[in-house]
C-alpha cells in the first residue's frame, strides 16, 4: 500500500496549477529543472526576511544566524547522501562549477600522459572542462562507447581501463537517455585500477536514492534546481583527505587562513573550495528542499514515478512511427524520443501550444547525438508529482501533433 | 506591386479568421509544404543561419533593383513563418527592406517564435535579410 499521494503532494507545487495557453499545465521537462515547492520558496523570503547577513565573519546576532543555519544545511545535505562529514560538503554554483573545480583542483596534479575517462553519454559540462585540463596539461581524454540500446559499453569500458587512468568520471543517470548507469561495477572496476571516481549526479539526486559511501566514489555533484531547490546553488561532495590534498581552484576572501602579500595559507575543506560570499540563501533553501524530501515517503514517490516512466513508454510506443532514443532496461522516467521525419522542435512548438513543457534539441549531448546520427530528440522527462491523467493528456496532445505534422 | 505594408496588412486579415491555435498552425504548416525548396546544392554555410535547434538558409539575388530572396529550413514550422517573412519582403527595394518596420508577426500572434532564445534560426533570419537590404543600399 502506497503512502505517496500524488494530488496531496501536487498542492506543494503552486506553478502546477497554472493553465499555458488556456490550458492546464503538464511539466514534462523535470530533467532541465524542477519545480519549487511552496516549503522552498518560503524558506528563501524567511531567510531574506528575518536572517540575512554575511556568514562566517560577523560578530553580530545577524551574522551568527545566517552562519548557523548555512552550516547546518550543510549537515542536512552531508546526512541526506551519506556523507561522513558536512566538511566534505563543497556549496558550488551548480553541476558544472562542481566538475570545474575538480578538473582544474584535481587537474593540477595530473602529469602529461595521465587518462581521465568518461563516457559517450556525458553531458558537455562533464566533457569540456577534461578537454581545457587536456590542452592545459597534457592529460589524455579517453571516452567510453555508448551502444544501441543506450547502455555503456562495458566490455569497452574494462580495456579502456589501466594504471594510466587517474581518474572516471561518469554521469550516474543520462539526462538524454534515463539511463541508469550500473555504478557500482564502473566504481569497483576504476578502483581496481587505482583511479578516482567522479559520479554526475545531476540527473539521479532527485530519482534515486544516493548514499556516497556505498557508492564509494571520490566525488559526487548536482545542482541544487534540478532536486526541487533554487538555481545557482549546487553541492560538490569529496572525500576529506582528498579535498584537503586538493590546491584551491578560485581565490579570494572565506577561503584564506593568513594572507600576506609573501605567501597566503588557505582553509581546510570546505571552505578552501567556497572563494567569495557564498549563496547563503541558496544553500539553505536547497537544504529545505532536502528536509521537504525526507519529510514524504520517498521510496513510494520514486516508485510512483518508476511506474509513471513505464505507462509513459507503453502508451507511446504504438503511436507512428514512434522511435525510442535509447531502451536501456534500467531507467529513470526520462524518454527521448522522434517520429518518423519530424523536426523536434516542430513537436516541441505543437505541444506547447496544449500547454505541454518538454526539451527539444540535443540537451547538451551533442556527441551522444552524433552516436546515433540525429540531430536532436524530443524529451519528456517526468517527477513524482506528474501523473497518469498527465500522461494521456500528453498522449492525445501529442497524436494531435503528430497528426498535423505529418 | 504592393508595398510591404500591403502585403503585412493582407496576412492580418487572413490570420483573423482563424478560430483557434490548430487551425492557425494547420496553416502555417501547410505554408511551410508549399514554401520553393531550395535545391541541395546551395544549403551552403554561407547560406546558413545557425539556431540551436532548426537551421535555416537564404538565398538572395538582386535583380531590377529589388531583393529576391528564397529559403528553407528542417523545421516545418519555422518553414511556414518564412514562408510569411518571405512573401513580405522579397521583390521589394533595398530601401523599404531596410526601414519597413515589420509589425505582422506580432499582430498575429507568432511573436514567441522571434524571441530569441526560440533558437529556430528565425530572428537571425530577419536580421540577415535586413542587412542583405543594408548592403545593396550602400551599394
Amino acid at each position: 500500500m502506497s503512502t505517496f499521494h500524488v494530488n496531496q503532494v501536487r498542492k506543494d507545487f503552486p506553478i502546477l496549477d497554472m493553465k499555458i495557453h488556456g490550458k492546464p499545465l503538464i511539466y514534462f521537462d523535470n530533467g532541465a529543472t524542477s519545480q519549487k515547492p511552496t516549503q522552498v520558496i518560503s524558506r528563501i523570503n524567511r531567510y531574506y526576511e528575518n536572517e540575512n547577513a554575511n556568514v562566517h565573519r560577523g560578530v553580530h546576532y545577524l551574522s551568527d544566524q545566517a552562519t548557523q543555519a548555512y552550516e547546518e544545511a550543510r549537515t542536512n545535505i552531508a546526512s541526506f547522501i551519506g556523507a561522513s562529514s558536512p566538511k566534505e560538503i563543497v556549496f558550488t554554483k551548480g553541476t558544472t562549477d562542481g566538475i570545474n573545480t575538480i578538473a582544474y583542483s584535481l587537474g593540477e596534479l595530473l602529469q602529461v600522459g595521465d587518462e581521465i575517462l568518461i563516457s559517450g553519454m556525458e553531458h558537455h559540462a562533464n566533457i569540456v572542462p577534461w578537454q581545457l585540463l587536456c590542452e592545459r596539461k597534457g592529460t589524455i581524454l579517453k571516452v567510453i562507447p555508448v551502444l544501441e540500446d543506450g547502455t555503456l559499453d562495458l566490455e569497452a569500458f574494462s580495456r579502456l581501463l589501466s594504471n594510466k587512468t587517474k581518474l572516471l568520471s561518469v554521469v550516474h543517470v543520462s539526462n538524454t537517455l534515463g539511463t541508469i548507469n550500473p555504478l557500482d561495477f564502473l566504481i569497483k572496476q576504476a578502483k581496481s585500477v587505482g583511479a578516482l571516481v567522479m559520479v554526475d549526479a545531476a540527473q539521479s539526486i532527485q530519482h534515486l536514492p544516493i548514499d556516497v559511501q556505498t557508492l564509494g566514489c571520490d566525488f559526487l555533484v548536482f545542482s541544487g534546481h534540478k532536486v526541487f531547490g533554487p538555481t545557482g546553488i549546487g553541492v560538490l561532495y569529496g572525500k576529506l583527505d582528498l579535498l584537503n590534498s586538493l590546491p584551491p581552484y578560485q581565490g579570494g576572501g572565506d577561503m584564506i587562513d593568513q594572507v600576506t602579500f609573501e605567501k597566503t595559507t588557505y582553509q581546510e575543506a570546505p571552505l578552501k573550495f567556497e572563494a567569495g560570499t557564498p549563496n547563503i540563501a541558496g544553500a539553505i533553501a536547497l537544504s529545505e528542499a532536502f528536509h521537504y524530501l525526507n519529510s514524504l515517503d520517498l521510496q513510494s514517490a520514486f516508485a510512483h514515478e518508476l511506474t509513471l516512466g513505464q505507462y509513459l513508454r507503453a502508451n507511446m510506443k504504438d503511436l507512428p512511427s514512434m522511435r525510442f532514443i535509447g531502451e536501456a532496461p534500467d531507467t529513470c522516467a526520462t524518454l527521448s524520443f522522434l517520429v518518423g521525419k519530424i523536426h523536434p522542435l516542430d513537436l516541441g512548438t505543437l505541444l506547447d501550444k496544449q500547454g505541454i513543457a518538454v526539451r527539444t534539441g540535443h540537451h547538451c549531448t551533442q556527441p551522444l547525438m552524433h552516436r546515433f546520427n540525429i540531430p536532436g530528440t524530443v524529451r519528456a522527462s517526468l517527477s513524482f508529482y506528474n501523473t497518469q491523467e498527465e500522461i494521456d493528456q500528453f498522449i492525445i496532445a501529442l497524436d494531435r501533433s503528430i497528426h498535423l505534422l505529418s | 506591386m504592393k508595398s510591404i505594408n500591403q502585403i503585412q496588412d493582407e496576412i492580418i486579415e487572413e490570420f483573423s479568421m482563424f478560430e483557434d491555435w490548430m487551425e492557425k498552425y494547420e496553416y502555417i504548416i501547410d505554408l511551410g509544404k508549399e514554401l520553393p525548396l531550395l535545391h541541395e546544392e546551395q544549403k551552403t554555410d554561407d547560406r546558413l543561419i545557425h539556431g540551436c535547434q532548426s537551421r535555416v538558409w537564404v538565398n538572395t539575388e538582386m535583380s531590377e533593383s529589388k531583393l529576391h530572396f528564397t529559403a528553407d529550413s528542417d523545421a516545418i514550422i519555422t518553414k511556414g513563418i518564412i514562408s510569411l517573412l518571405i512573401r513580405v519582403l522579397s521583390n521589394q527595394t533595398p530601401q523599404d527592406i531596410v526601414t519597413t518596420e515589420l509589425y505582422f508577426i506580432g499582430k498575429i500572434g507568432l511573436q514567441e517564435h522571434l524571441s530569441p532564445t526560440r533558437a529556430n534560426g528565425l530572428v537571425g533570419m530577419i536580421n540577415r535579410l535586413k542587412s542583405e537590404g543594408l548592403k545593396h543600399l550602400n551599394l
